[in-house]
């Protein structure tokens, strides 16, 4: 009896300490950092990268439109509640304030909760922050994000805490999450078409168009067989349509993202009203490159 | 002129089948809010179609199509959303219940359409960068109200 207590302990013992290695935060590769480093940041393009990635949408404070002026869209204060079901998320303050925001992080703390989803403290963030999709971004672009929010004012809102239910209140489970779901491999093949492999960049990486229109599975993680391919809407009902739409050139897919008229001139609404609101500040290239690459993925292998 | 004229008649066969009004409903209400949607869509077609060059600007053309749309973003609308015609009570509508809880805010999207109507109407006939501008704030006033008031599909 003894003895099986013994190796009950052991085992419990060995069970902890895997648990601790496996769900344990990951720092960036040395690579990544050094180029980082090299990166001299440029706050223009960083302002392209801005709203592309769409922070504003989720960090702007509540109430704010998609349409509001940027004055007031790139106040960072946090405060939106997302549900989902996993429980209820609230976006922080992400503004420069020293206390409340982020304003005293350095760039390597900035790129380690972009791509990898690690905070300053070392704790996992939930995937509300899509860092699975932006773990695809270049040291540079986050370098040039960096310089760009050094430009954005500070807002002293503090953030709330998230309602989540056990057990995914537990953080470093996350770590497992990340063990089946992050990777910073592409969901599709790189293309010899530059207009095509720039829409890849910006699909996969800040524009995050996965998270929504590619389904997820019982525990969240994005089924990438399936990519793009549409998927049940996460908040409320609906359906979120699969990319590209069907009939759509690549000309109606850059006209709707730069103004959210459908090519039968409906005009766009949801969410997706705030992605119109973000891209329509990109530049044209960008929007013809992510449609581009929608058009070029209507006949992979991948869907 | 006939490849305006082919462009238009894209433009409309386009805009007409595949709007909401094109789901089967037999509730007159939503069949005519619907049908006020489709025919703002249609005069949209030519001002859109213009704005994103498909249709060759014409500033007569462009000046109808606004005036147009104008007058029909501008019709005693009242009766068109009765209590118990939201999605989740009706079928064959995208309107949510947040209309009906919030009638004053939703009024409110209204004024704010009329409003960017009225200057797209005034902006139609005087060059294509006016236009585009004019477009812009109209289709911002268009979204703005969907994405309150209108489920997504």
């Amino acid at each position: 009896m003894k003895r099986l207590i013994g190796a009950a302990l052991v085992l419990g013992a060995a069970g902890l300490a895997g648990f601790w290695v496996l769900t344990r935060p990951a720092a960036l590769p040395d690579d990544t950092l050094a180029a980082l480093h090299l990166a001299q940041g440029d706050a223009a393009r960083g302002e392209q990268v801005f709203w592309t990635g769409g922070c504003a949408s989720c960090h702007d404070a509540p109430g704010v439109e998609s349409q509001a002026p940027d004055a007031a869209r790139l106040v960072l204060a946090g405060g939106r509640a997302f549900a989902t079901p996993f429980g209820t998320f609230h976006a922080p303050n992400i503004s420069m304030a020293p206390q409340a925001g982020i304003g005293r992080w350095t760039l390597d703390q900035f790129a380690t909760a972009l791509l990898r989803g690690v905070s300053p403290r070392g704790a996992h963030y939930y995937p509300a922050f899509p860092y699975t999709t932006y773990a695809h971004a270049t040291p540079q672009d986050v370098a040039d994000l960096w310089a760009f929010w050094q430009t954005l004012p500070a807002d002293a809102t503090p953030s709330l805490p998230h309602e989540v239910r056990f057990p995914f209140s537990i953080r470093r489970g996350l770590g497992l999450w990340k063990l089946l779901n992050f990777t910073t491999d592409f969901a599709t093949p790189p293309s010899t078409d530059p207009q095509v492999e720039r829409g890849r960049d910006l699909v996969e990486s800040w524009g995050h168009c996965g998270e929504c229109h590619t389904p997820r599975d019982a525990l969240g993680g994005l089924d990438r067989s399936h990519w793009l391919a549409g998927a049940p809407a996460l908040t409320g009902t609906g359906r979120i349509p699969a990319l590209p739409p069907e009939g759509w050139s690549a000309a109606d897919i850059a006209a709707y993202l730069q103004s959210g008229f459908t090519p039968e001139f409906d005009v766009v609404g949801g969410e997706m009203a705030d992605v119109v609101a973000n891209l329509g500040h990109i530049a044209p290239e960008d929007r013809a490159a992510i449609a581009a690459y929608l058009i070029a993925l209507r006949s992979s292998p991948n869907r | 002129m006939f490849r305006t004229a082919t462009a238009l008649a894209l433009a409309a066969t386009l805009a007409l089948p595949t709007l909401a009004g094109a789901e089967e409903t037999s509730d007159p209400n939503i069949i005519a809010r619907q049908a006020q949607m489709n025919l703002m869509a249609y005069n949209l077609g030519v001002l859109g179609g213009m704005a994103q060059g498909r249709i060759p600007f014409d500033a007569a053309m462009a000046s109808a199509a606004a005036t147009s749309l104008h007058q029909i973003a501008t019709i005693d609308h009242g009766r068109m959303w009765p209590e118990g015609s939201d999605n989740m009570s009706a079928d064959d509508t995208r309107a949510l219940p947040a209309i009906w809880d919030d009638m004053a805010g939703f009024e409110a999207r209204y004024a704010t359409l009329a409003t960017a109507s009225e200057a797209m109407a005034a902006a139609a006939g005087t060059d294509l960068a006016t236009l585009q501008g004019a477009v812009r704030n109209l289709g911002g006033a268009c979204g703005g109200c969907h994405q309150t008031y209108r489920q997504p599909e």
